[in-house]
């Protein structure tokens, strides 16, 4: 039997006022399944920022959500310009964000730590010039 | 305490909550840069900000926060005030800047 459920999002560029609408709908589907709910909120957070960040930096791209009883995977894609120094990236406070993305509050240069934080992994790859995948990975069991 | 009893003992106005109005309080978190916010925001928190912006709402929903309340009489725009009554998402506003309501708050609530 498979228990996997999967769901597919486009994530408008340049489009503020949408984004973070394929997270809402993944916790949303999450909470009416009835999962753990400290991996839901972990979900959230590392979907939205991923969300955030392809809106941002990327002109939008696409989610790829894969839940099973065990684990959540997200698969967020896009063509954008592809990150020249993930190490720095990663940095907490380091952002690239330009000033009217920063008036409005975004630019903390938290997001990719906070997804790093949020998943149990995650791996990315990325070209500059072609684009960034990012896989995440968060279990259902609390991170020990 | 409920969003709807705190805002009648803060004199806030209620800019968007139907039944989000009952939702109870536990406790509060203050702060403007949303990723930050999202990585730390206490969920059934109240949260104090600056920022009107539907950006603002994604945040509290997806972290469960009791409400939003605005600060320094900071503007709810209009998408994000459309969105938070879609999402039925408390939104206050208060004329006292977040140090000042943060204090009453911690008073309140303990």
């Amino acid at each position: 039997m498979n228990n996997t459920l999967s769901f597919d999002y486009v994530v408008p560029g340049d489009d503020f006022t949408r984004a973070g609408e394929a997270s809402s709908d993944v916790k949303h589907k999450l909470k009416q399944i009835g999962y753990d709910p400290d991996a839901i909120r972990r979900v959230a957070i590392a979907m939205y920022e991923g969300e955030i960040n392809m809106v941002i930096h990327a002109g939008g791209g696409k989610a790829h959500v894969e839940i099973s009883p065990e684990k959540i995977e997200m698969v967020l894609a896009d063509r954008g310009p592809g990150i020249s120094d993930v190490d720095l990236a990663m940095r907490e406070g380091y952002s690239t964000a330009p000033d009217k993305v920063r008036a409005l509050g975004f630019g903390a240069g938290m997001g990719m730590s906070n997804m790093k934080k949020c998943s149990d992994t995650m791996e990315i790859h990325t070209k500059v010039g072609e684009g960034t995948t990012l896989r995440m990975t968060v279990l259902a069991k609390k991170k020990q | 305490m409920t969003v709807k009893e705190l805002a009648e003992t803060l004199s806030l106005t209620v800019l968007a909550g139907k039944d989000s109005l009952n939702r109870p309080v536990t406790g509060g978190y203050t702060g403007d840069l949303l990723s930050w916010v999202m990585a730390r925001l206490p969920e059934n928190a109240a949260w104090l900000t600056v920022m009107g912006n539907i950006n603002a709402v994604a945040v509290a929903s997806l972290k469960d926060a009791a409400c939003i309340i605005l600060t320094d009489s900071a503007p709810l725009d209009e998408q994000a005030r459309d969105k938070a009554r879609e999402l039925d998402l408390a939104v206050l506003t208060s004329r006292k800047n977040s140090y000042e309501l943060g204090l009453k708050l911690a008073e309140l609530l303990g």
